[in-house]
């Protein structure tokens, strides 16, 4: 499913409607945007590189790591990036957003200066948003050739920026001729939900990860959401929903795996897993909360008092008024729901007519018992 | 020379070698709890004799002397290490930031100059460590927590550029309030891993002094191999001695 995200991103927009546009949603508790975006841009990359997808290049907007990570990743991936690769530009806002340095430090790559351009400062909207058309310009013409945009991630932006600049700097890319997809990461956990929704609002998919524990009660508790994870927290549940273009909205989950080498995605797998997942929230004390399977099946086949197996012969029942020789009670045997009237009365004293009128109460059950007073 | 592996060391990854290379740790900690002793720990490991990694510290918390006394109980002597440019000692009680934005801009651009002049002699790790973050808002007058996320921004610049560390203590406490939540949380997604200091839930006693629990959450690593320290999760308990701390698991007996 992951696939069919990188798919329309490849595959960009019709003419005359907006640039297709992705908003990736990490958590606290799922830190894992930064190789969502390093999975779509290594495919993004390839298909470009192999002349499959209908963008010929791709400006990639760094702002959480520098542009050598990214590089090297692609290394990684067998995509190599010289200076004189024309398919790629990265904007770099990652090094010196606020211009706080007055000369580049030695680490920062200066060879190859049309690859790597440094942006020194990121709450100019309107300047960033003519820096990456240049950039795609520089790499595809002034003609109808299209490149697709990475930005990746929004928070730095959103920090520096109100909500409503940053939201018209991706409609303007999105509405650009020359752009045919984009994408973003946003953290959920860090902006109010209002950010959020708008974002989505400008977006046609939305991808976000969940932990496979998720507990989240608010932005309050998010932080104690990251220590409350699982052991080994690297899984957990993708979803991606996609607004499709009549209206309708179309929504796919996959599991996603975390690695050295990056995110895997795999199918559901049984609900099972979840639930294994979710057992281990159950609190540890020394003592059992639920029952083993053999102690249910023993349980079931408990007697209860005034409920006969129907072997055919009448049971004797002391009820501590007379003794056991005199006087036989044969109460109505049943199954559970079922009634049969079937009194049959011997000797003196009484008779007791039993009907069960519920089935067995699971222990720990939220049923009270007083329910069916009718008071 | 057999150094022994406590369980702090082992969720960090210290058994391995310059595990913490182009990383950022944050540290949390509250009024019960502080985290000042993993600080400690730290610096022993990174000014031992078996390594050759330099420190940068930012002291805004305390003066040099405190730091001293501390590490020479736990068999460091900080003044030599000074003296052979394996620590650099910044003393921000003494220095006074000034105004605004630009005040933590210069302290910056001070440490970026110091890293390089260290590049230029050793290869090894260099780690800079803040003591604390939240003391960092006040020395620099005028500014605020958006400008300690600036300085965090360029501290996390240096982990990839000159292949440093960046180790920085906060207290939770006082930015856990309904307004500053996101403040807190933007130090937490910015870090690569997070130890978090805090009491017993049972509250106080004697042979227990607190839990850690470390989130290592690890990048996409070009190394290969090693990659069991990524999204984990560890939790255990510690007792502060006179000489170290012991680090066990909850109703383990402590080696």
């Amino acid at each position: 499913m992951a696939d069919s995200i990188f798919r329309k991103l490849r595959d960009g927009g019709e003419e005359g409607e907006l640039a297709p546009a992705l908003t990736i949603e990490e958590t606290v508790a799922s830190p894992f945007a930064l190789d969502v975006s390093c999975y779509l841009l290594a495919n993004l990359s390839s298909s470009i590189l192999a002349g499959k997808s209908k963008s010929e290049g791709l400006v990639l907007v760094t702002f959480s790591r520098s542009p050598s990570f990214y590089l090297q990743f692609l290394k990684q991936k067998g995509i190599f990036v010289s200076s004189s690769s024309k398919w790629i530009r990265v904007l770099d806002c990652y090094t010196d957003p606020l211009g706080w340095i007055d000369q580049p430090s030695p680490g920062v790559i200066t060879e190859g200066s049309s690859l790597i351009k440094l942006h020194k400062c990121v709450s100019d909207l309107k300047r960033l948003f003519s820096s990456i058309i240049e950039a795609g310009r520089e790499m595809v013409g002034d003609g109808k050739t299209r490149f697709s945009v990475a930005i990746d991630s929004v928070n730095e932006l959103l920090r520096h920026s109100s909500m409503p600049l940053v939201s018209g700097l991706l409609t303007d890319l999105r509405s650009h001729a020359q752009v045919s997809s984009l994408f973003w990461s946003l953290n959920t956990d860090l902006h109010q939900e209002k950010v959020t929704n708008a974002l989505e609002y400008i977006s046609t998919m939305k991808a976000n990860l969940e932990p496979f524990c998720p507990s989240s009660d608010g932005k309050r508790n998010a932080l104690e959401n990251l220590f409350l994870v699982h052991q080994d927290f690297g899984k957990g549940q993708f979803h991606i929903r996609f607004k499709l273009r009549k209206g309708r909205v179309r929504v796919m989950s996959e599991e996603y795996h975390v690695d050295q080498t990056g995110i895997n995605f795999s199918p559901i797998s049984s609900v099972e897993t979840i639930i294994a997942a979710t057992k281990s929230l159950i609190p540890k004390v020394h003592f059992n909360l639920q029952l083993s399977e053999k102690e249910r099946v023993e349980k079931e086949k408990v007697v209860l008092p005034f409920e006969h197996q129907d072997h055919g012969k009448s049971t004797e029942i002391y009820d501590g008024r007379r003794t056991l020789a005199d006087g036989k009670t044969e109460a109505t045997p049943l199954s559970s729901g079922e009634l049969q009237a079937d009194v049959v009365s011997s000797g003196k004293g009484g008779e007791i007519i039993y009907f069960r009128d519920s089935d067995d109460e699971h222990p720990d059950s939220d049923e009270d018992p007083d329910d069916d007073l009718d008071i | 020379m057999d150094r022994s592996v406590n369980l702090l060391d082992l969720a960090l990854g210290l058994d391995e070698p310059s595990p913490l290379r182009g990383k950022v740790v944050l540290i949390e900690d509250c009024v019960e709890t502080s985290g000042s002793f993993v600080l400690h720990q730290m610096m022993k490991r990174l000014l031992s004799p078996h390594s050759s990694d330099s420190l940068i510290f930012l002291a805004f918390a305390r003066p040099f002397s405190h730091y001293d006394r501390v590490l020479r109980k736990l068999g460091c002597n900080l003044a030599t290490q000074k003296t052979n440019n394996r620590l650099v000692f910044v003393d921000m009680l003494m220095m006074k930031c000034s105004d605004n934005e630009s005040g933590v801009a210069k302290l910056f651009r001070e440490i970026q100059g110091t890293v390089g002049k260290l590049r230029s002699v050793t290869n090894s790790n260099i780690t800079v460590m803040v003591d604390d973050m939240s003391l960092l808002e006040i020395a620099a007058t005028n500014s605020n927590s958006d400008h300690v996320l600036d300085f965090l921004h360029y501290c996390h610049t240096l982990t990839s550029e000159s292949n440093c560390s960046v180790v920085t203590l906060n207290h939770e406490d006082i930015y856990s309030s309904m307004e500053r939540p996101a403040y807190l949380l933007q130090m937490v997604c910015l870090a690569d891993i997070v130890i978090k200091a805090e009491p017993l839930a049972s509250g106080l006693a004697n042979d227990v002094h607190g839990q850690l629990t470390v989130v290592n959450k690890g990048m996409i690593s070009s190394k290969s191999g090693k990659g069991s320290s990524r999204n984990k999760l560890q939790n255990f308990q510690f007792r502060i001695k006179e000489n170290g701390i012991e680090y066990f698991y909850p109703g383990c007996s402590r080696n």
